[in-house]
């Protein structure tokens, strides 16, 4: 079975398998950060799964991404949009963070919340870097964005933490963010 | 250890039907995810509706391939949302759509879905649902003709800690 990209055990829906690890759900004051630590290693691939707002728009409609609190500059993304009208792709390399996530933030309708599913894959295989696939958009009734994008981590460490950032905007009231991992046979 | 992913429930058609409904959701998972592999007897799309709403609460931004081109379009106060299309009939199509944190009753409902259509087209949107209600019925319907027999469809839950 494979459920966005990632193939499953057969033994897929047994206990086990697919178990939460963390949800953080933001509440009335906002959140400038979230925070995934102490993430243990006993899983094969990582996948979190959010709805979110930003509580302002000042930083754009993205969410970045930062690994084990590494602020160098190795990171890099690729990604294509669709935005209802147009196709267009892009990417940046020796980034300090993955930016290749969009949502909904105050410019949009109340009560629109963007969708995230990210899956982190081999998140903590210690010989290799680390590769990340972001599904992800918001719809706002007459506008909006669908994203496919793509994450590196030049880093060959084991996930252990990770941050979800607005790029200077707090998320909003209900955002909610829940790891997950991922078992193999 | 709980089971945090199951299945809640699947359709496999014994005839053709123009609409499959799994209704009477519980509201005890954080998201759900709706698989679907058929066919249908007409070159047509398919959508959501959710809990009965007919009215024009829905609308999506939808990105496809086609083997030559890549397109993106709207559709905005629509009495559905979008999931599947194919431009051919009889043709098999796989579609996946997430609804993440259904059953919360303080948000729109924002649902991402992905399709193939083998030897057409490839395609993803993203639909809101302009609705707080949790959702406990979706129904999926062609856009003209019936899914044909055999084609299924499962609903699985996950759940947060």
């Amino acid at each position: 079975m494979n459920i966005l990209g990632i193939i499953a055990s057969s033994k897929f829906g047994d206990a086990g398998d697919f178990e939460s690890i963390a949800t953080t759900t933001v509440g009335s004051g906002g959140s400038a950060t979230i925070t995934f630590s102490s993430i243990p290693a006993t899983y094969t691939h990582l996948q979190i799964r959010a709805i979110s707002r930003k509580a302002s728009a000042g930083g754009g409609d993205g969410i970045f991404i930062r690994l084990n609190s590494d602020s160098g500059s190795n990171y890099a993304r690729h990604q294509i949009d669709g935005d209802g009208s147009s196709v267009s792709a892009d990417g940046a390399a020796s980034q300090t963070q993955i930016n290749s996530t969009t949502t909904a933030t105050s410019s949009h309708s109340a009560n629109v919340f963007g969708v995230q599913i990210w899956d982190i894959l081999d998140y903590a295989n210690t010989n290799k870097y680390k590769t990340m696939r972001l599904m992800n958009g918001f719809d706002n009734n007459g506008s909006g964005k669908l994203r496919y994008g793509s994450g590196l981590w030049m880093n060959t460490n084991a996930i252990t933490q990770i941050d979800l950032t607005g790029n200077g905007d707090n998320f909003a009231q209900y955002s909610s963010f829940a790891l997950y991992g991922i078992r193999s046979a | 250890m709980p089971i945090t992913y199951e299945p809640i429930a699947t359709t496999t058609l014994g005839s053709a039907a123009a609409t499959v409904t799994f209704s009477s959701i519980p509201g005890t998972y954080t998201d759900l995810i709706l698989i679907g592999a058929f066919s249908c007897s007409a070159a047509t799309g398919t959508a959501f509706n959710l809990n009965g709403d007919t009215g024009g609460n829905y609308s999506y931004t939808g990105l496809e391939g086609n083997g030559s081109s890549a397109f993106s379009g709207r559709n905005s106060n629509a009495t559905n949302t979008g999931w599947t299309y194919d431009t051919t009939s009889n043709g098999q199509v796989n579609g996946i759509a997430q609804f993440n944190n259904y059953s919360n009753t303080t948000t729109y409902k924002t649902l991402l879905t992905r399709f193939n259509t083998p030897g057409t087209q490839t395609g993803a949107s993203v639909n809101l649902w302009r609705s707080t209600s949790a959702i406990t019925t979706i129904a999926i319907a062609t856009g003209s003709g019936n899914f044909n027999s055999g084609s299924t469809f499962t609903l699985y839950g996950i759940k947060a800690a």
